[in-house]
């Protein structure tokens, strides 16, 4: 195949991946997009095959085929509710795969010592990453926030020697300078990732996307690619977009996500004493009773909701409600799941009509009108402190307004905060009644009651 | 192929545009589908790995260039598939229940 013509290959697949991603704006475009994307990669695998570049194929086909079976099977088997483990999982894979290319272009005499090493540092703190991240959000790591003395001066002086080496090996070529440049940048991705807890886990996974992106960024500067450069770039943006967006979603900065560790100075809330305080608590038949008599209810899910595998009792729910003619419209905040988006694809998988699923933004004006908000496995996203309390750790952040629903039940096993320790003032309001008990237990008890 | 450093740099600034303009595009709900999609699609190291496989001579480049093909199809077919599985779900209303 001649270089134009694998130019040309490349261009096509470049424009393929674009449309994938701009496909995503609705979810009927993005199926086809879907499509398009695995055609793009298809025709840049082909065509490089096919290229001068490359002398032998059998090996690599066995390759492609052992890692493509390993990847469908994979993706096949896994539940809904342990995705982000998984894409955690594919990150660290994409970022080993970039070190691999790094070392073995090093070892075979490769002149572009600066972009290799950026790919191997970049794609390396991914796969150690990425490994941390998996490890906690399958449960594999218990703890929620690890922390270690000086942990910031260790990983200051990590990042230091990193440079230092990477200037070194840069101007001189050592091959064992590149070698403990590898080790140090995984040792640094264990570190940076091993602190942050759970709730932070989508700005985590979001961040490590990027870096899978600018990592291929890397390989493309050192191989002279202009796919791997553009595609990289893209991915890159993505993961740093949706950084953006869960970090301000939870009102922090990136950096306070990924060095702060939550949890270290909210002490001083516990200025409002809950005894004083007694919640009203309500019975499954009599929310069945009240929710079948509402005109609007608008259900706000959480992730204790996924964890209860409640989704299907609620969907069953709704589908009641809807036919004694209530209005059922399901609320998510940015932040309700462990990744972007995540709450969304759950309620997809138990078969809620997207029409009926609402951001943030488009729906907090309508829980005036509102009968009944029904908060299931959702705490901290409705905590009314966070606009008024300045001293609280989630001041500022965005929160969905279910207090001014006329009534509010809560599903919740208790009264205990949510993950961020803050007392919720909104489970002693007036109008709220707590439905104590197991979010699919409780869900289900109310089917009951509205079917009889 | 051989491309100037300042061309390579002008590809990737504009590359950086057309992400950041593309994914604000993309609509929140389908959040977790995008990070799947990427992720495949940053699979595309797989060109790196191929062209370091390619070499017809057996030696630790190409065995180190074999593993990293196979960590990239994992990836892309992993991510595809996955994204696919998302994708199916997300559906229009059915008429009857409005």
């Amino acid at each position: 195949m001649p270089v134009s013509l694998l130019s040309f290959c490349y261009l096509i697949a470049c424009i393929f991946f674009i449309i994938a991603i701009r496909g995503l704006a609705s979810p009927q475009t993005a199926r086809q997009g879907n499509i398009l994307g695995i055609l793009g990669m298809g025709i840049a695998i082909i065509a490089t095959l096919s290229s001068s570049a490359v002398q032998e194929i059998y090996w690599i086909i066995g390759a492609i085929v052992l890692g493509g079976v390993i990847g469908i099977f994979s993706a096949l088997k896994v539940k809904m509710t342990s995705l982000p483990q998984m894409i955690a999982a594919f990150n660290g894979l994409g970022g080993l795969s970039a070190v691999f290319i790094a070392i073995a272009e090093i070892i075979s005499g490769s002149n572009t010592r600066l972009e290799s090493t950026l790919g191997l540092l970049i794609g390396a703190i991914a796969f150690s990453g990425s490994a941390i991240a998996f490890a906690k959000l399958q449960g594999i790591i218990k703890a929620k926030n690890i922390t270690y003395p000086a942990q910031h001066l260790i990983n200051a002086l990590l990042g230091i020697s990193i440079i230092t080496l990477t200037i070194q090996f840069v101007l001189f070529g050592n091959i064992y300078v590149f070698y403990w440049l590898t080790l140090i940048s995984i040792l640094l991705g264990f570190l940076l990732v091993l602190p942050i807890g759970g709730a932070d886990m989508p700005v985590v996974i979001s961040v490590l996307n990027a870096y899978s992106g600018w990592a291929a960024v890397g390989i493309g500067f050192s191989l002279n690619n202009t796919l791997l450069i553009i595609v990289g770039a893209i991915v890159g943006a993505s993961g740093a977009i949706l950084s953006y967006i869960m970090t301000k979603a939870m009102n922090r900065s990136l950096i306070n996500a990924m060095f702060g560790g939550l949890g270290k100075n909210n002490s001083t809330n516990q200025n409002l004493s809950s005894s004083d305080r007694t919640a009203k608590s309500s019975s499954p038949s009599d929310a069945a009773f009240i929710m079948e008599n509402a005109n609007k209810v608008i259900i706000v899910p959480g992730y204790g909701m996924a964890v209860a595998q409640a989704q299907h009792a609620l969907k069953a729910m709704a589908d009641d409600l809807i036919k004694k003619g209530v209005v059922v419209k399901y609320a998510i905040h940015p932040v309700a799941g462990r990744m972007p988006g995540h709450m969304n694809v759950l309620l997809a998988e138990a078969n809620v009509p997207y029409e009926d699923v609402f951001e943030l933004d488009e729906i907090n004006h309508e829980f005036a009108t509102a009968d009944v908000a029904y908060v299931i496995g959702a705490n901290d996203v409705t905590n009314p402190l966070a606009k008024q309390d300045t001293n609280s750790p989630i001041y500022g952040m965005p929160i969905l307004e279910v207090e001014k629903a006329k009534t509010v039940f809560f599903v919740k096993r208790s009264l205990n905060s949510g993950y961020s320790g803050v007392d919720n003032p909104l489970f002693y309001a007036d109008n709220t009644l707590m439905l104590f008990g197991d979010a699919k237990k409780v869900t289900e008890e109310i089917v009951a009651s509205l079917e009889n | 192929m051989n491309i100037d450093i300042w061309t390579l740099l002008t590809i990737l600034t504009l590359a950086c545009f057309v992400g950041y303009f593309v994914v604000w595009g993309v609509t929140p709900a389908l959040h977790s589908p995008l990070m799947s999609v990427s992720n495949a699609i940053s699979g595309i190291v797989i060109i790196g790995a191929l062209i370091t496989a390619g070499i017809s001579e057996m030696n630790t480049a190409k065995i180190l260039g074999l593993i990293a093909v196979t960590l990239a199809s994992i990836n892309i077919f992993g991510g595809f598939a996955v994204s696919h599985r998302m994708l199916i779900m997300f559906k229009k209303k059915k008429k009857e229940s409005k």
